[in-house]
Order: structure tokens, then sequence, then C-alpha cells
């Protein structure tokens, strides 16, 4: 048998699979900038978790899962706020049980009711199954997020870098990060269709971990992590036919591949050129002495 | 004075507490019927131990806290709505921000004129302008493209005044602002608070160095819990005064005499918390040398 690379595009699943986990990506990719930054790593696994009770409700009621989806993920942040200010608990405490709490709730549901969504479907993923309605989904999903980052983003950075600048000169900070955590839980549910629910987070992360070891630049950090988010996932859906593997499992492999050899050979913040500029400041104060 | 937008820059420019009361969610009530005022083209020091109620007298001036009685007034208008203006700029310790951020010096100067561009925050070549005018004052232009993580205590400290002037703002907060700077960023920024007062502006200077004070103030707001004193700083900058503001935290020193000044018979007080110490002239009066500096505005 001779070996064409082409073949996965002759398979319409494939095509549907390659290209919606591309779009995806770099969606995720975009706002994973902001999650780094924002030190909301853990915020993204919680509401990723979260978001499971919305998803099967919302299948039962026949609803867009996205909406069920954005209810659930707005509903358990609020709840990790209100706790936050009535208990004294460390965050990540409160982060922890509520998460927890709202995907037991949601694998209940799905063990007491039967629907479509079964839980090989929310860990893994459906992207080589999903259906058109869900892609259109995915799309307005991905168009929202695009828009809203491309008209605010530097707003939402300079809350991110200096909330109290961004309140002193105004800013409705609430609105800010109303519409951050909306964004979050928006792509939270693309991602959960395309790498299933524990690798949402890595989506969430990785390509903007990667893309600020490789930049000074708050703009230029947000295309490499857009591109890279795009790229590991087209490949990683590509190779995953060849690998029969899963699609989940491919893309995120490949983030981190790409993440660890930034870490090492980043021409300014890997660790060669640090350990390079250490001996390079050694050097010089032993000249100097 | 019918819109806030007609009010002229520096024309009837005020600050008005009025009997402001804070008390937190918590139940601890941070600061209690503080009421003072304060004119256009002062410098004027906030002056108290920690915990005294400064920062949430700060809070209260960029309205961030809501009090539970009394209000503070800008021109006679509320707060927030000075707020909305662009009338307040806050100089932070440089502590409060994330040094990591991939943001280089000019792009966070430009921040500070967010408020004045539209929502797409598109820079015009006005905005330019005023950010390489900003850099140029505190002597940071050469610095414009570094990433903030590479400055300096001192150029981080004059990377946020460059902001707080980019936004040209006519009330200005800063928080200790000397606070791990080296001598000649703390003279740089004096020079820039008076350039400011000759320019109308409010300038609101958070400290505990008392030693500084008499340096570039010419009003005082002595703090602890409540307004202890307010007013110009040769009256209100007194061993009495201060004191009663830092009550057993001073180290009082006594001597003789000294050679610092010939009128007050060369007696002289010293009072520090650690910091550079303030001198003070027989009866507790400020010396001569800064009586005739902080009165150089009413010249």
């Amino acid at each position: 048998m001779i070996f064409d690379p082409l073949i996965p595009f002759q398979y319409d699943y494939m095509q549907k699979a390659i290209w919606v986990s591309t779009l995806v990506g770099g969606v995720c990719g975009l706002l994973s900038c902001f999650m780094t930054l924002k030190g909301w790593s853990l915020m993204g696994d919680a509401l990723s978790h979260s978001i499971i009770p919305g998803v099967v409700v919302a299948y039962g009621l026949g609803l867009p899962i996205a909406v069920g989806a954005f209810v659930a993920g707005l509903l358990a942040a609020g709840l990790i706020g209100w706790i936050k200010e009535i208990v004294s608990l460390r965050d990540d405490a409160m982060i922890g049980v509520v998460f927890t709490t709202f995907f037991a709730i949601g694998l209940l549901l799905i063990s007491l009711y039967p629907s479509p969504i079964n839980l090989k479907m929310i860990v893994f993923g459906n992207i080589l199954g999903i259906s058109d309605q869900d892609i259109r989904q995915l799309l307005w999903i991905s168009a929202i997020c695009l828009i809203t980052i491309l008209l605010l983003w530097r707003d939402l950075f300079l809350w991110c870098f200096d909330p109290i600048q961004a309140r002193v000169i105004g800013f409705p900070v609430r609105f800010l990060k109303f519409i951050l955590l909306s964004l979050l839980t928006l792509t939270a549910v693309a991602a959960l269709q395309t790498v299933g629910v524990c690798l949402v987070v890595a989506m969430l992360v990785t390509p903007g971990a990667t893309a600020y070891l490789l930049t000074d630049r708050f703009s230029s950090m947000m295309g490499i992590a857009f591109f890279l988010g795009a790229i590991t996932s087209f490949l990683g859906a590509y190779f995953s036919y060849f690998l029969d593997g899963s699609v989940g499992g491919s893309i995120i492999v490949l983030q981190t591949i790409i993440f660890l050899l930034a870490w090492i050979y980043a021409p300014k913040h890997g660790i060669l050129a640090m350990k390079k500029g250490k001996n390079l400041s050694l050097l010089t104060e032993v000249k100097q002495t | 004075m019918n819109s806030p937008e007609k009010v002229e820059l520096g024309a009837d420019l005020t600050i008005a507490v009025n009997g402001v009361t804070v008390t937190y969610s918590n139940g601890h009530t941070a600061l209690e019927e503080a009421s003072f005022e304060l004119k256009q083209g002062c410098i004027c020091a906030l002056v108290g131990v920690n915990g005294s109620g400064k920062s949430t007298l700060f809070k209260a001036l960029m309205g961030f806290v809501i009090p539970s009685r009394g209000q503070v007034l800008v021109s006679g208008r509320p707060v927030l709505e000075a707020q909305k203006n662009n009338w307040i700029a806050y100089v932070p310790q440089t502590e409060e921000v994330d040094w990591t951020f991939p943001v280089s010096v000019s792009d966070v100067v430009l921040m500070g004129r967010y408020g004045h561009m539209n929502f797409l925050r598109i820079a015009s070549a006005k905005d330019k302008r005023i950010v390489e005018e900003s850099l140029k004052k505190v002597e940071m232009w050469d610095y414009r493209s570094r990433q903030i993580g590479e400055l300096s205590g001192g150029q981080k400290k004059r990377v946020f005044l460059a902001r707080a002037l980019a936004q040209e703002s006519r009330i200005i907060l800063l928080d200790e602002p000397f606070t791990g700077v080296d001598v000649n960023t703390e003279s740089a920024i004096i020079d820039l608070m008076r350039d400011l007062r000759r320019r109308g502006r409010i300038i609101l200077v958070s400290t505990h160095n008392l030693g500084s004070v008499p340096d570039f103030c010419d009003h005082a707001v002595l703090i602890n819990r409540r307004i202890l004193a307010w007013g110009a700083l040769h009256e209100v900058f007194t061993e009495e005064n201060i004191t009663k503001t830092f009550g057993g935290v001073l180290r009082h020193f006594h001597l003789d005499k000294s050679t610092v000044d010939e009128s007050d018979g060369r007696s002289v007080t010293l009072l520090t918390d650690d910091e550079r110490p303030l001198v003070l002239g027989k009866g507790g009066h400020l010396e001569r040398r800064h009586l005739t500096e902080s009165g150089e505005q009413n010249l």
C-alpha cells in the first residue's frame, strides 16, 4: 500500500474534524493569552467541568448546548465569587469544591436520564462524530469570541495588567470580568466537543504559555498563540487518523511538545538563553573585577 | 458651573471631603468623620502610620469605596463623575502590578490615554505625541521599547508617573512615591510635582516618610482613622500634631545645639520612624528654609 498523505481529507468526517479543530484551537489559543496572564488556569479547568450539567439539561430541553453550558458556567463562577465573600477559605479550595459539585451533578444527570450524550463523549470529546448542528454552533461561538476579543483586547489586557488603573480611568471592570468569564465558558463548550473535558484546560492554557515565552509584546503573543492553537489542532487531528488514536490526545501532546521546545530554546526566556545570559553576565562581572 | 466639561483645567478645582466615614463589610471602620478641603495648585501630604486609613481615603477619592456617611466632592461634583471625566490619576506602588507582563514601557504609558480614546482604543497622533512628551519628562524615552520587567525600581516608578502625566488629569494621587527609588528619581518626582502644581493641579501624596514632606509639600493632612489636623504645612506640621499622628511609633531626639538654623537658637528636634528624620526648630516649628519654600506658590 502506498502512503497517501491526503487520505484523511477523502473522508467527510475527517475533513470536518480537522477544520473544526483548527478553528476551535485558534480561538482557544487566543483566549489562553488572557488565562495565563490573569492566572485563571485553575478557573478554566473549573469552568470546563462546571458546564457539564448545563450541557445535559440543554440537550434534554432541546436547547443549544452552548446556552446550557453558558448558564451553568456563569452560575458556577458566580457561586465561587459569592462563597468567597462569606466564607474565609482559600480560593483554590472553593473552586475545587464548587466545580467538582457541578461536575458530579452533571454525571448524576447523565446516569439518571439517558440522552444522546454519554460519558465517553464528555471525557474524550466527539469531534469525529460531530453533527452539522453542533458545527454551526461552534462557528457561532468562534465568531462571537473572535469579534469580542478583536474589539476589547486592549481593555481586557489593561484590566488583567492593572485592574486599579482600569477602575481609575472609569473602565467598567465588572463588565470586563463578565466578558472574560463568558468567553471562557463559550470556548470551554467548544473545546469540550473537540478534545473532551479533561483536556479543555490544556487548550486554554498551553498555547498562551508557549507564546508568553516567545515574545515581550501582548499583540504578538496573541498572534503566536492563535497560530499555535490552530496549527497544533490541525496537525493533531490530521495525525490522529494515521495513529488511529484520540484527536484530543494528539492535539494536546503536540501542544506540549511545542511548549517544551519553546521552554528550552526560546530566544530570550528559554532556559538555554537564560543560562547563556547568566554566564555572560558572570563573565562581564569577572572582567570588571 | 453647569456641566463639568465647562470647567477650565485648573479653574475652580477643589476636593472637598465632607464627614466621610468608611466601614468595610467586615465591620471594620477604617475612616471616621474625615473632613478636609484642598484647592487647585497644591501638593498635599497625607501622613499617617500603616493602617491609619490612608489607603481607604485614597479609595474614597477614587470612587472605589462608597462612604457609609459623608461624601467626596470634586469641584462640587460627585467623585464618580470626576472619575468618568478622567480627572483623577493614580500612581501606585510598584509592587501592585505584575512586571512580568509582556508589555513595553510606551504601551504602559499609552494606557494612560485610553480614557481619551474611542472604545477601540486606537491611538491618535495626539495620543502618541503626549506619550512621547510624558516619557521625555521622566527621562524614560530611551527605554520606550523595553519590556517593563527589565527596569529598575526607580525606572518603574517613572513609567507610572509618565502614565499619570499622559492621562492629563487634574488630580494626581501618589501612593508612597519614594519607596524603593533612587535619589535621582526622588528629585525628578519632586520636580514633576512642582511643575504640576504650577499648572493648577492638586497632588495628594500618601507617605509615612516624614523627613521628605517639608521638601515638596505645601499642605498636609494628618490622619489616624480620623483627620487629626489639616491645612497649610507650616501650621499643621508641628511636633505636637505629628506625635499625635504617630503615637508611640516615633523616636524623639532633642538636640540642644545644632547648626541647622540660627533663628531658632540652634535648637532642633528630630522625629523619625526609621526613615529620613524630620527636623523641627525650637517650639516644634518647621525650619525657616521650608517655610520659604512652601510659600513659593504664593509669590
